[in-house]
């Protein structure tokens, strides 16, 4: 029987730090990969199908063989795969608000950034660990960085930056978009296109003049030279420096309209 | 974000509110409310589907800034000193904001944590509160597979982690079974019992009625009337009868003929030819009722009672601004 009589009384502890909350929120992030194992299929299946029929179906036309084709298009979907998955905090993101949750936050007496911190430290971990998945299978299938450990985890520091970057779109589209689905089909919309008139799977040598115009300015494209150099152990300062301008210019737009939306929500 | 003393005095309300308003582009959703409610009660905001009571409740939790007026909640001026307004209160709104895909117990957890308890203290409050919520059993199970009644409870226990000053319930019993209901009342009782002040709104007089000390009736974002139960019933009349025709095609005769005889506003009730109307007395509204009959107008079915929340708007309205089609939810 409900007896709240026994409950005791609670006064409130300490004001907890900012770095604190944001890591119950992290905390919260692992605790939904363990009720939700699902959701890591959605993140790793369209990458590992991608990875398969790319190599296989398309890679001996593409490259001379499958095993050549690999070799380029691995660092390549390890973008694509970081991309997609902004997709999900998103959709996360507007689930939240829907269900009332952030009202909850809200009326707490909280860091108000804290929520969007323990999002960031849950997509740094579903960015890793969708990575690592990707990077796996490559391994088994024959995919070899030349540039070794090192070259890979320098790699993976510039896909966190750039997961952290594109994550702001989706932030800013799950506070302004009423329903999780909607924004999913909205990224995705946009996604796609980009994704796939950039450099991702193919050289974009063979494309026509305007269309190769526009994948050689491609923020994923540039993304995916660095990457590619970070893992064969031939990448520029230059390099590195394209790939980081959309993740760098994105951060210092969307980061204070995700903050002014949340606060006029 | 200086939280600062509270100045509250024994005697001060735990909420006073002074012309607060609030609009949504054209739409005044709050247009300028006062209200006192003292400590250690339950005080009731009762009112139709978009009165404005959500809006007020939102605006007194720092959920909503308002545009003019202004409010202190334990002391704390809500426009200053909002973060202290969070420290002193907690809010369950009227869709559970739990994380479904957690367990009860992690949810519990979560909370406790960001309100700055260490791992074994929260694990602990954790714990009280799902044995206190009868809740213990459904602890390790994720939320979205509770009931209703079990989420509604979840969701209150999620409010008393830190015991509240003020605790603002968004219709909390709204969408619940009638046994559900009834637990949800007896905790809102217990809790207003171990001084923790309750302000909650309702679409439903008889949650007013049952749990109120006081209770505000707003309409379109103003308050229309203010009392205990028994006062609000006064204003509006002690008999409604209630009339159900056995032929619609009778309505406007039988509409007529009451409203000569009892001297009162005839309303006609939202579906089938139902009409309600202030009876006064049951000897007056039997009067009424033989003048129906002796006219040949068929009865199916006729009822005294408490007046509806309908009757109420309508009665402290005067009639001429009864939000029909919104109180018939």
């Amino acid at each position: 029987m409900t007896d709240i009589a026994s409950l005791k009384r609670m006064e409130r502890p300490a004001p907890p730090s900012g770095l604190s909350n944001a890591l119950v929120f992290g905390w919260r992030a692992v605790l939904k990969f363990r009720h939700v194992p699902e959701q890591l299929f959605d993140l790793v299946m369209t990458p590992i199908m991608f990875t398969l029929l790319f190599t296989f179906v398309f890679g001996g036309a593409l490259a001379g063989s499958p095993d050549d084709y690999l070799q380029f298009f691995l660092p390549g979907i390890l973008v694509q795969t970081v991309v997609f998955n902004a997709v999900y905090s998103g959709m996360g993101l507007s689930t939240d608000f829907q269900k009332g949750l952030f009202d909850r936050f809200r009326t707490l007496p909280v860091w108000s950034l804290a929520p969007f911190a323990g999002l960031m430290v849950g997509d740094i971990l579903r960015h890793l660990i969708a990575g690592m998945i990707i990077l796996a299978i490559g391994l088994m299938l024959g995919y070899r960085p030349e540039a070794g450990i090192l070259g890979v985890a320098g790699a993976f520091v510039l896909l966190l930056g750039i997961g952290f970057g594109v994550g702001w779109i989706f932030l800013v589209l799950g506070l302004l978009v009423r329903t999780p689905t909607t924004v999913m089909t909205l990224g995705f919309t946009f996604l796609f296109p980009v994704t796939f008139a950039s450099n991702i799977m193919v050289d974009p040598a063979t494309m026509p003049d305007w269309l190769r115009a526009f994948v050689e300015v491609n923020p994923v494209s540039l993304m995916t030279t660095a990457m590619r150099g970070l893992m064969a152990g031939t990448v520029t300062a230059a390099e590195i420096g394209r790939a980081l301008i959309a993740p760098v210019a994105l951060t210092v737009l969307l980061a204070p309209l995700t903050l002014i939306l949340y606060r006029r929500k | 974000m200086k939280d600062g003393p509270s100045t509250l005095a024994p005697d001060d309300p735990a909420i006073r509110v002074r012309g607060l308003a609030r609009s949504f582009g054209a739409t005044q959703a709050v247009a300028g409310i006062d209200l006192d409610v003292p400590r250690g009660m339950i005080f009731a905001i009762l009112g139709p589907n978009g009165a404005g009571k959500t809006t007020l409740l939102r605006m007194l939790a720092t959920l909503l800034e308002p545009d003019a007026g202004e409010a202190t909640v334990m002391g704390h001026d809500l426009r200053r000193a909002p973060h202290a307004v969070r420290g002193a209160i907690a809010m369950t709104g009227q869709f559970a904001s739990l994380d479904e895909d957690l367990t009860g117990r992690e949810n519990l957890i979560m909370l406790s944590r960001l309100w700055g308890f260490g791992r074994r203290a929260a694990r602990e409050r954790a714990a009280d509160l799902l044995a206190a919520f009868d809740l213990a059993d459904a602890a390790n199970r994720q939320v979205q597979d509770y009931s209703g009644g079990m989420r509604r409870r979840l969701d209150i226990a999620a409010s008393l982690i830190v015991t509240p000053g003020v605790l603002f319930l968004d219709e909390p019993t709204t969408g619940l079974d009638p046994s559900a209901r009834q637990k949800v009342w007896r905790l809102i009782r217990r809790l207003a019992a171990s001084g923790v002040t309750i302000l909650l709104t309702t679409q439903y007089l008889e949650e007013a009625d049952q749990l109120a000390a006081r209770i505000a009736v707003i309409d379109h974002g103003r308050k229309i009337a203010e009392g205990t139960s028994r006062e609000l019933k006064a204003a509006t009349g002690s008999g409604f009868l209630h009339v159900t025709l056995a032929d619609a095609a009778e309505l406007e005769r039988a509409a007529g003929m009451l409203a000569a005889r009892l001297g009162a506003g005839v309303q006609r009730g939202a579906e089938g030819a139902v009409l309600s109307v202030m009876a006064g007395s049951p000897e007056a509204a039997n009067a009424a009722l033989s003048e129906l009959i002796a006219a040949g107008i068929g009865l199916a079915d006729f009822s005294m009672g408490t007046p509806t929340l309908d009757e109420v708007f309508f009665a402290l309205t005067g009639g001429s601004d009864a939000p029909a089609e919104e109180a018939a939810q």
